[in-house]
């Protein structure tokens, strides 16, 4: 039996890499199955990041795992005729499997950190001015919808020319910019799949996000953090239009809101 | 004690006081009887929380489905189907019920108790009564979660990490306000038990030992549990205090963890000042060394079954102590990684990335030392080894899972996905529930002086390990595509609802393995009052518990004082012409009384 066994614990590493490697091949049985697709300026570096790590921790898990099946089939008790091993271990062995993981590990970190900062630490200034660039809407979580509030003509949050929205998200294309987020109830999470973006909104705290979509269409927008029973159809839609789409729906919206004076958040 | 022998004794006798009955099976003091209660209160709840799994996977599959036969009965109201609002409660409830009431307490309690004085050659436990009010303290949590469970409309649903303001304003989950506040009352006293336990644990493994068993001389397991234990005794007091904080929230308008001005339901709250994320770090700061309460003893009950059933000495004991101390110290300081995108400084965030690579070095060299343990042995696939085996094959999968949290980067995409479900049911169930299936397997022989039918238990295994790789293995790639966890539909996104029919092949194999688990009940049950008898020793192993008879001595365990002259690993050792060398066997009288070098030391 121990045959037997050896090789059901070899069909872990097979079939394992086997699922990744369907699963990340476009197209077939398990189209998107994978990431799903980054129309974001940084998602590319996130998602290196990730294939970086896979291929890592994929040589680690096969390395491991044949070793395993190998010493499960060759000092199998039925067949190993030689007398055990009798030794409690090795200096030598434990300083360099201690050593070439640690190295590595700290690889790792000090790898993702740049990403990181870009990601969360590196607010985007404007370029003509050198200050701070402002949000271009205030995005609210409540239970269960997103609120958009865009600054409006006058770029600035909170004044009467300020446009309102639910779960509909407008932006610009290939235009860095900056989203304050907030919730006015519980927790909820911001997330962007195809935007490589996830932001818990947590009451009580200012937050802002910053993304440059590369790509138009229609996005989707999830909440990923459990904010109630109505928490699964928290959804969203991102909608990215190019330069002049966005500031021509900017304009009708303007003019909608005039026309009907609803404000949505009253 | 063993329940089949003395209950025939008392009912032959038919004067078995209540007392007696009340004082040997009920309010017990003995440390085994403390483990099996544990032991067989914790299988149930693992039940239960299997049950609570398969609705899951049910909605996850069919979602707004009927549910064949029991779905009319349960969910009238709903036609049949499961509601979001039970939808949540349901993973709640598993999570809480695996976590609190099956993996810390048959890991701590049924395992701890049963296995340290035995394995130290100590005739019970420290502090019997303490050790008997830890089991006691269970029960007032059981019916807390019970209640809660159970609480009409729908029990409840804050998720087991139970975040404010969502768990702590009552608007903010209508369905389930008297639940929410059974179910921290239930947490909090699971905690109190815990504590209760380690201090007991702690004391005993310093103040009990045989004579010659030096600390370098205990096998993995105790160190383990030992570690354990420490983690527990300076860990829980926080969750103890912050589950009094949200309770004080919830009851008496505190507002710790509530900030200004919600609105929430279209109301805005008085109280405010709080900080919701406050708890998160409160939570943590336990849950995240309650990761490794739930790991290190199963890695060190591994440890013990795979030297012995690769009939060799375990490949670098020191180095395995020092790689589960270095856990626990690391352990407290990498709690932040749960939350990267919670909104905390993203500095810190940078300083819980390094910690939390670094904590992955000590597993690493673990499995370094287990594939050592096996490399030239004579290796014997019995059921305990089986389980063993594919402990450490499936905790590296869940280990180098891990590392893709770990980066921050990559963890803004995966967070909150079924990337890191994937992650900890391979650490939890692929790992800790195997171990402990294998341990179960292991020493039953000692709890019930009869063993398991090994045909069985190999089925057993078979069937899990096939199906619990079918239903876990694929929560990645479901990860990778983003799939967020804790959703009832997740299908009506675009993004996901290409997933559903690979959720349908998750969810079958859910089922294949929940119902694989018939044949270890059986077997177990079966075993207890008709399984051959064993003698001391079945396994032909070096432990301590080994010497004692099967099952041990009613009050004492050992019937004759156990002297221990090395350490529990030495298989193969060219000393004696068998194959294992007892703790206990005294070394042939022409070997000088100096085997400090053999104490189970790497050199």
């Amino acid at each position: 039996m121990g045959r037997f066994w050896s090789l059901l614990f070899l069909s872990v590493p097979i079939l394992g890499v086997a699922a990744f490697v369907f699963a990340a091949i476009p197209g077939g049985i398990f189209a998107n199955h994978w990431l799903p697709e980054d129309i974001s300026q940084h998602g590319a570096v996130v998602d290196k990041l990730f294939m970086f790590i896979l291929y890592l921790t994929g040589v680690v898990f096969i390395v491991t795992s044949f070793l395993m099946f190998w010493f499960m089939w060759k000092y199998d008790a039925d067949r190993n005729t030689e007398p055990v091993k009798y030794l409690h271990g090795s200096h030598t062995v434990e300083i360099i499997w201690s050593i070439i993981p640690a190295a590595t590990l700290l690889f790792i970190a000090i790898f993702q950190m740049d990403a990181w900062a870009d990601a969360r630490m590196k607010y985007p200034t404007d370029k003509a001015t050198g200050f701070k660039k402002p949000p271009l809407l205030l995005v609210t979580g409540r239970q269960f919808e997103w609120r958009m509030q865009y600054a409006g003509e006058d770029k600035i949050i909170g004044t009467p020319d300020d446009v309102h929205l639910v779960n509909d998200l407008h932006i610009p294309v290939n235009e860095e910019i900056v989203i304050r987020i907030q919730t006015q109830d519980v927790l909820h999470s911001f997330f962007l799949p195809n935007m490589r973006i996830k932001q818990d909104v947590v009451p009580g705290m200012k937050q802002h996000i910053w993304f440059e979509a590369k790509k138009t269409g229609t996005y989707d927008i999830v909440c990923a953090e459990l904010c109630g029973w109505g928490h699964y159809k928290m959804r969203g839609r991102l909608i990215v239009q190019s330069e002049d789409d966005f500031r021509e729906w900017m304009a009708s919206a303007i003019a909608e809101q005039n026309k009907t004076s609803l404000n949505v958040n009253e | 004690m063993n329940t089949a022998t003395v209950d025939d004794g008392h009912g032959h006798a038919g004067t078995m006081s209540l007392k007696l009955f009340i004082s040997t099976y009920v309010f017990s003091k003995d440390h085994k009887m403390i483990g099996l209660q544990f032991l067989f209160s914790t299988l149930l709840w693992f039940f239960v929380g299997g049950i609570l799994a398969m609705g899951i996977r049910w909605q996850l599959a069919f979602p707004w489905t009927d549910m064949p036969i029991i779905g009319g009965r349960l969910f009238s109201a709903e036609g049949g189907q499961i509601s979001p609002e039970f939808y949540t409660t349901l993973f709640t409830m598993h999570a809480t019920v695996m976590v609190f009431f099956v993996i810390i307490p048959i890991l701590a309690g049924a395992f701890g108790n049963f296995l340290i004085p035995l394995m130290i050659g100590a005739e019970d436990m420290a502090f019997p009564t303490l050790n008997m009010l830890s089991y006691w303290f269970m029960w007032p949590a059981f019916i807390c979660i019970g209640i809660s469970f159970l609480t009409p409309p729908y029990g409840a649903g804050g998720g087991w990490t139970s975040y404010p303001p969502l768990s702590s304003v009552l608007s903010a989950a209508p369905g389930s306000v008297m639940a929410q506040t059974w179910w921290l009352t239930g947490v909090t006293l699971v905690g109190i038990a815990s504590m209760l336990g380690s201090v007991n644990y702690l004391t005993t493994i310093i103040q009990m030992r045989a004579p010659g068993l030096t600390m370098f001389r205990l096998p993995m397991t105790i160190w383990s549990m030992f570690i354990t234990a420490i983690l527990q005794a300076f860990a829980l007091p926080v969750l103890t205090a912050g589950g009094v904080m949200q309770l004080l929230d919830r009851l008496m308008g505190t507002g710790f963890f509530i900030p200004e001005g919600l609105v929430v339901n279209n109301s805005e709250m008085l109280s405010g000042g709080g900080q919701p994320l406050l708890w998160q770090h409160l939570f943590w700061f336990y849950s995240h060394p309650a990761v490794y309460i739930m790991i290190l003893p199963a890695m060190g009950m591994v440890s013990d079954m795979l030297s012995c059933f690769a009939r060799k000495p375990i490949f670098g004991y020191k180095p395995m102590v020092y790689a589960i101390s270095g856990i626990a110290g690391l352990g407290f300081i990498v709690w932040g990684h749960h939350m990267f995108v919670s909104g905390m400084n993203p500095m810190l965030g940078m300083t819980f990335m390094v910690s939390t690579m670094m904590i992955a070095l000590p597993s690493a060299i673990k499995v370094f030392n287990w594939l050592g343990t096996i490399w030239g042995g004579k290796i014997q696939f019995t059921t305990p080894m089986l389980f063993s085996l594919s402990f450490v094959s499936m905790f590296i999968i869940g280990g180098l899972s891990g590392i893709f949290m770990a980066a921050t980067p990559v963890d803004i995409f995966i967070h909150d996905t079924y990337y890191i479900v994937a992650h900890f049911h391979y650490v939890l169930f692929c790992g800790t529930a195997m171990a402990v299936f294998g341990a179960i397997y292991f020493w039953f022989p000692k709890m019930f002086g009869r063993s398991m039918n090994e045909t069985a238990g190999k089925w057993h295994f078979f069937l899990t390990f096939v199906f619990m790789n079918g239903t876990f293995y694929l929560m990645h790639i479901l990860g990778a595509v983003g799939f967020p966890r804790r959703l009832a539909d997740p299908y009506h996104y675009e993004t996901f609802k290409q997933m559903l029919p690979m959720n349908q092949f998750i969810t079958l194999c859910a089922f294949a393995m929940f119902l694989s688990q018939i044949i270890f009940a059986i077997n177990f049950f079966y075993s207890i009052f008709k399984g051959p008898r064993v003698g001391r020793n079945p396994w032909r192993a070096n432990g301590l518990e080994w010497f004692c008879p099967s099952p041990p001595v009613a009050h004492g365990n050992f019937d004759k004082q156990p002297i221990v002259y090395r350490g529990p690993y030495e298989y193969g050792s060219p000393e004696v012409d068998e194959d294992y060398y007892p703790q206990t066997q005294p070394p042939p009288e022409d070997v000088s009384e100096g085997d400090d070098t053999e104490s189970g030391g790497d050199h």
